[in-house]
């Protein structure tokens, strides 16, 4: 990497861009790198917290260990007892929630930048919602346990999600279309589930609720390590994107006038963000909130002007991993469903944003 | 991000995808003579519908012996169906349609977010909330029971929306209050949902309220809500002149003379009364205040007082159309009529979405 240059935002041409932003840029032949000072800090910070959560996590529960424990442990150098709590119980369990929090932190930024609106996500296309009819589908009339319910949820959702693209493609699919569509569609089949829900017995209605509610209990290793691999894709396909997602904000005129196959592009978004919901709601269900909240939140600490990707993922994933530890924690003789605890944790916090943004302005 | 919600009318469908611009702004009917014709054919087949729903049930009663039986004459077993279950049913179904399909109107044209419905301030989640207590904590078990409840829980929602949303400087704006309605929604949702998920009696009960129903409503319940909803509607029309000076943006609006700030506490206030109301009588019904007034403004252009009227006539029609094909499709028993308008509705939404000229974002 050649020099890195630092410019300071606003330069001097006496425009107002709002507060702000110190931006590191580094130009080698063709490539330039740039990164946002502030985004990153609050990426580095919200990992830290992460990494921090994630420790918590691995030594507290049911058999306490010492920080010291855990980290020798997981350095390889734990007895046998704590290599089992550790390594085999709650390892795969922390992992996860911190990955599919990232995965939908990210889809919720990706739907949100191309819809530009805060309450784009993918649960307007209807994907959760058709992963839940397909899980529902599943679970109170063909019966199946936790494989077959994820395949079903997949499924589900995949179709909705292309029956929402095709409804709404009419010479070239438009953002707002795409939105009224997609309520639509999802208005439609939430009543389907509504209905299922309706006809079960209380006992079978409540197993699936729990499901559509979103849960970690059932993670292992075998879950996991699936998952990892098919986020790595992902992740890697969404960061190529990253940087065509914030031209794209400007418009569709002028990001094609910049150089950016638009509609390709669109439909390459799309298919990241709804892989990577994909991969969370068929490991643990549509679990809520997430997605809408975290890159409105993380937009709001990073004072970025549009929402971001990376920020967004790295506090949904703490986001998820906090509210599982609550999940687990909270009452000591249920364990709630996770979904249940995103949703008012999340919600409490974009609260309190909303409210300590009045009150700076 | 915020493009979006700001745009400064909801979009008209025209009557060809091909249709001039001119002609986009003024909807189907272009002459009061046309609109005031079309109001009066929207009121006429109100008068069937509900002749339909007085006649159809499980036990059908024909026309004919329907109007004996409203003078007071006829046989006593269809006196008895009449006066006892279908008479009070088909006028609750009037006052949620009405009162739901015009404070959707309200809310797309205040917020300028043709996504919007009266659920974005939080009505819904703050009734089912206040009846998830009813039944959890106070163990009630009677829909005359919930009423008050949910109206109350729905009326507090709403106050706290207001009051987060207009905190700051700019007073009350359209994106935030959306925020802090879907935040506020999410909370409560996400509590009611872990309440209920640990407490199968209340899950029971949850299931059924939440559905939406006009089974089993009395006159004396009609009779409770019909204050509300008069004011509520005096409210809208009153409010309907400064709601077209608002939909030309606040600068405008506000070199026009409107008073932006009163006009949205006005309105805001005719919502909760509106849609509390309704729902408190009816259980949450989606998609009606969504989607009427998207038909009527594609049929009589951006005019609110046009799209209030035809909101009023049309509303109770897709409720009233909605629950009578409710009783009829699995005899003996009966669908939700909440489960239905979506059924109904969600095909015509998207019909009329791909067939009008959506402009681009």
């Amino acid at each position: 990497m050649s020099a890195w240059t630092r410019v300071a935002t606003p330069p001097e041409t006496g425009v107002d861009f709002g507060p702000g932003h110190k931006i590191l840029t580094s130009r080698t032949g063709r490539f330039t790198l740039r990164l946002e000072l502030r985004t990153m800090l609050v990426c580095s910070v919200l990992a830290i917290a992460g990494i921090a959560l994630a420790l918590y996590a691995l030594a507290t529960g049911d058999f306490t260990l010492t920080l010291g424990e855990v980290v020798r442990t997981l350095l390889g150098q734990g007895s046998e007892q704590s290599e089992l709590v550790v390594l085999t119980w709650r390892l795969p369990r922390v992992l996860m929630a911190l990955l599919l929090g990232a995965a939908l932190g990210a889809s919720g930024a990706i739907f949100q930048s191309m819809t530009r609106n805060p309450l784009g996500s993918p649960d307007i296309i209807g994907f959760n919602t058709g992963a839940y009819t397909g899980a529902l589908l599943v679970i109170l009339v063909l019966g199946g346990g936790y494989l077959q319910v994820a395949v079903g949820a997949l499924a589900g959702g995949l179709a909705t999600a292309a029956m929402v693209y095709l409804l709404a493609y009419k010479r070239g699919s438009q953002g707002f279309r795409l939105i009224i569509v997609g309520i639509a569609f999802s208005a439609f089949l939430a009543s389907v589930n509504t209905w299922l829900i309706l006809r079960a017995n209380l006992e079978e209605a409540m197993s699936a609720a729990i499901w559509g509610a979103g849960s970690l209990n059932a993670i292992g290793w075998e879950q996991g390590v699936p998952a990892l691999l098919v986020t790595a894709v992902f992740f890697a396909a969404a960061a190529a994107l990253a940087p065509r997602m914030k031209m794209m904000e400007m418009g569709d005129d002028a990001a094609s006038a910049l150089g950016i196959r638009v509609e390709s592009s669109r439909l390459l978004l799309m298919v990241v963000g709804v892989g990577l919901t994909a991969l969370a709601t068929a490991a643990a269900g549509p679990i809520a909130f997430i997605a809408l909240a975290a890159p409105q939140v993380a937009r709001r600490l990073a004072r970025t002007p549009g929402v971001r990707m990376a920020p967004a993922a790295v506090l949904g994933a703490v986001l998820l991993l906090a509210s599982d530890l609550i999940a687990q924690r909270a009452f000591t003789d249920t364990a709630l469903p996770v979904g249940v605890v995103t949703v008012s944790l999340g919600g409490a916090y974009l609260i309190w944003l909303l409210i300590r943004e009045a009150k700076r302005q | 991000m915020t493009t979006f919600l700001q745009r400064p009318a909801a979009p008209r469908a025209a009557a060809t995808p091909e249709a001039e611009p001119a002609e986009e702004s003024s909807g189907l009917a272009d002459s009061n003579t046309s609109r005031l014709s079309g109001l009066l054919l929207a009121l006429a087949a109100l008068c069937a519908v509900v002749l339909l729903s007085l006649a159809v049930g499980a036990k059908a009663i024909p026309p004919v012996e329907v109007f004996r039986g409203l003078a007071g004459s006829g046989s006593p077993e269809n006196l008895v169906i009449l006066n006892e279950l279908r008479v009070p049913r088909t006028i609750v179904g009037l006052m949620v349609g009405l009162a739901l399909a015009v404070g959707g109107a309200l809310i797309q044209a205040l917020t300028r977010n043709p996504l919007a419905d009266p659920g974005i301030l939080g009505v819904n989640a703050g009734a089912a909330f206040a009846v998830v207590i009813a039944v959890a904590v106070f163990g009630l078990t009677s829909i005359q029971d919930y009423i008050w409840f949910a109206f109350g829980g729905a009326i507090i929602t709403t106050v706290a929306v207001y009051v987060i949303g207009s905190r700051g400087r700019g007073g009350v704006t359209p994106v935030r209050l959306t925020l802090a309605g879907v935040a506020l929604g999410a909370v409560l949702g996400g509590i009611s949902n872990g309440i209920t998920l640990l407490n199968p009696a209340a899950f029971d009960r949850m299931r059924f309220w939440g559905a939406g129903s006009l089974n089993n409503r009395t006159l004396e319940m009609a009779l409770t809500i019909a204050p509300f909803i008069v004011v509520g509607l005096i409210m809208a029309f009153f409010c309907a002149r400064a709601l077209n000076a608002l939909s030309l943006g606040d600068d405008m609006s506000r070199a026009l003379g409107a008073n932006i700030n009163r006009t949205r506490t006005v309105v805001i206030i005719a919502v909760t009364l509106l849609c509390g109301a309704a729902t408190a009588a009816a259980g949450p019904i989606g998609f009606i205040g969504l989607m009427i007034p998207h038909i009527a403004r594609w049929i009589v252009g951006p005019d609110q007082r046009w799209i209030i009227l035809y909101s009023l006539a049309m509303g109770p029609i897709l409720l009233l159309v909605s629950d009578v094909a409710g009783r009829v499709v699995i005899p003996p028993g009966e669908l939700q009529v909440g489960v239905i308008t979506a059924f109904i509705g969600a095909p015509v939404l998207i019909w009329l979405v791909r067939r009008s000229k959506v402009s681009g974002l």
